[in-house]
């Protein structure tokens, strides 16, 4: 064999620190584009999709609210009713409405229903960042990425953005709708148009992005660890639950009257966000995404 | 990339260099002490069973994998230093063709065009729909991968690999799964690609994929390298004997030929009217032929037989002992320089020349 006239180098084990400013943006929208088209090429995911938002946006606000409004009489208002007279003083105020079917229905459109705000997200992104690393593994395209020009951070950031913006643009325009609905049941008990309120849009602009931000970072570290899909899947759904508490405890910590219980979990949720990324990162490997066991 | 004319017969100057490279996966060694030269502008063929670090050796040459051990250089250059650079002028074609079903075909190239810097637009099109041409691919682009054949796969997949204009062009298996027909079409293709200054790498355990396609073979197994050379120069180091097929309308008048000077060994051949002759050298053959006709043998035919890859790699795969090899010689000839390396491969196999009595 012929010699050769370089140093010889002892083993790279530990990949070169990239700083932030030498990723490639470009190439991080790319790889997050790619993967955009090829779900909405898969009938088999939007389709689902669009139903879990419609339901949950859609068919239940309307079942209920319509319920509510329109057949107050029934028992269960009632009863809904004087247990919003057992709550606090303080909680008490932040409901309105002059009938009771009117604060029944304002309590469980803008308090009750708001954890849905990030089941619908968390649910959709999660189902596809679990598949997202380790289906390039199994379905043998994370050789092609693996080959490619693109750094192993630029493929994560680029896989995030695709598993984060579905979710978050479907509760965003289920937002929409939810909105229009609410005012529509809702509004003429309480006096006109009054959705969104103010914890409404501090949850979808400033507590929902960072939550989901969070959960997608533990969901694709697991997805570059995991062997299978469904393992992901699995592990994934675990990952959800707690969020779904931490935001049902928000809505709830905003009806007792903590105005700001929103802007401080949010605040809070940006920081485990950015830590999480940060993390979540070093994850993703050429040899994860070759499938080769590296003891690691 | 600068293609030097390099005189006949001769390898130019190496673009991938590989030196005591070791990689484990687990408690698995996959590359023990990897030595592989690549020369410039040709094809090489890494020729092994399954699990002989053929794959490993790629992904060490692109810095897809780091070496645990050992030096890799691709273009002069460290790949796990400068992945991105290397990995840039090489073109990656795996077993699988690592396609993505939901896309169609135009889609799959124009992700990898993007990825390699090729930006969008109706130039880059162009150039799709070229290398897409090139393979007889590009009736298919606008169709879904996922109901594409094997063949129409693999096309694709090699349409995606030059599309860069890469350097180097690393092949993992290319014809898997493929037809005779397919597989012949895509071995042709891939030796038209040296034409234009191109330097390939192909892992194959196909030995007639080999044959006839490499410049360069090294024979792998266990992570190592056994033999590496020209097709020509392992059949001179091994198989410095002459063997010829020689059939007679009287067979049985050809046993006079073991006392002809220059005859070593003959040999029954397969067909009761042949013998083989394993001669000293190429230069017996006319004296050993007219020796035949003046004892009367009314010869039918009389062929010369070239060690085929296949007999070398067998040869080193199976170990087989001279005497169970048809009487081949499989020794080094004495004019070729003998290594460690060789010895090292001769106590593999159970080659004479182990215990270096060749110098």
């Amino acid at each position: 064999m012929t010699a050769i006239a370089a140093p010889p180098s002892k083993a790279v084990a530990t990949p070169t620190r990239t700083r932030w400013r030498d990723l490639d943006r470009r190439r991080i929208w790319i790889v997050a584009r790619s993967d955009l088209r090829q779900l909405l090429e898969d009938k088999g995911f939007w389709m689902p999709m669009v139903f879990l938002g419609g339901i949950f946006f859609l068919l239940i606000p309307t079942v209920l609210l319509l319920s509510i409004t329109r057949i107050g009489d029934v028992e269960v208002v009632s009863q809904m009713s004087q247990t919003l007279k057992v709550l606090p003083q303080s909680a008490q105020a932040q409901i309105q409405g002059t009938s009771d079917q009117g604060r029944t229905a304002y309590a469980l459109a803008v308090f009750l229903l708001a954890p849905v705000a990030i089941v619908v997200p968390l649910t959709i992104s999660t189902a596809i960042g679990a598949s997202t690393i380790v289906g390039e593994r199994e379905r043998g395209t994370g050789e092609f990425l693996a080959h490619s020009p693109a750094h192993e951070r630029e493929i994560y950031l680029g896989k995030l953005i695709a598993s984060l913006l579905p979710g978050y643009a479907t509760t965003l325009l289920g937002f929409g709708v939810y909105s229009l609905v609410v005012n529509l049941f809702v509004g003429p008990e309480v006096g006109g148009w009054f959705f969104p309120t103010q914890q409404w849009w501090v949850l979808m602009l400033w507590v929902v992005p960072p939550f989901l931000a969070l959960t997608l970072s533990i969901v694709l570290r697991l997805s570059a660890r995991v062997k299978s899909t469904a393992a992901a899947q699995q592990a994934a759904g675990l990952v959800t639950l707690p969020m779904i508490g931490i935001a049902y405890s928000q809505s709830t910590g905003a009806l007792f009257g903590a105005q700001n219980a929103g802007l401080i979990l949010g605040a809070f949720a940006w920081v485990v966000a950015a830590v999480g990324l940060a993390r979540g990162m070093r994850a993703v490997s050429r040899s994860r995404l070759l499938g080769v066991n590296d003891g690691v | 990339m600068s293609a030097s004319p390099s005189p006949p017969g001769s390898m130019p100057p190496p673009l991938i260099e590989l030196s005591g490279v070791r990689r484990r996966f687990g408690d698995v060694d996959a590359l023990a002490g990897l030595d592989l030269v690549v020369p410039e502008n040709r094809i090489t063929v890494l020729l092994g069973p399954n699990g002989a670090g053929k794959t490993t050796a790629i992904r060490m040459i692109t810095g897809a994998l780091d070496a645990h051990d050992g030096v890799v250089r691709t273009f002069g250059l460290d790949p796990s230093e400068h992945g991105e650079e290397v990995r840039r002028r090489c073109g990656v074609v795996s077993a699988k063709p690592a396609l993505y079903d939901r896309l169609d075909g135009h889609a799959n190239l124009a992700y990898a065009a993007e990825l390699y810097g090729l930006g969008r637009g109706p130039k880059v099109d162009e150039t799709i729909r070229a290398a897409a041409a090139r393979f007889g691919i590009e009736h298919a682009l606008d169709h879904r991968v996922g109901g594409f054949s094997t063949g129409m796969k693999t096309r694709l997949a090699l349409a995606r690999s030059i599309l860069h204009r890469p350097d180097l062009l690393l092949f993992d298996e290319p014809t898997s799964g493929l037809d005779p027909e397919s597989s012949h079409a895509v071995l042709e293709m891939i030796r038209e690609m040296t034409d234009d200054g191109r330097t390939v790498v192909m892992c194959t355990h196909l030995l007639l994929e080999a044959e006839g396609l490499a410049d360069k073979v090294v024979v792998m197994e266990d992570g190592r390298d056994l033999v590496a050379g020209t097709p020509t120069e392992l059949t001179r180091r091994f198989w410095p004997g002459t063997v010829v097929l020689v059939g007679a309308e009287n067979p049985e008048a050809l046993g006079v030929a073991g006392n002809i000077p220059g005859v070593r060994n003959v040999e029954a051949d397969t067909d009761p009217g042949r013998v083989r002759l394993h001669l000293d050298g190429d230069r017996r053959i006319p004296d050993v032929i007219t020796a035949l006709v003046a004892n009367g043998v009314r010869l039918t035919r009389a062929e010369p037989l070239e060690p085929t890859l296949e007999d070398l790699y067998f040869a080193v795969r199976t170990k087989k002992p001279i005497a169970d090899d048809g009487g081949r010689q499989l020794t080094p000839s004495d004019d070729a320089p003998v290594t460690d390396r060789h010895r090292q491969v001769a106590a593999l196999t159970g080659w004479p020349g182990a215990e270096g009595d060749h110098r």
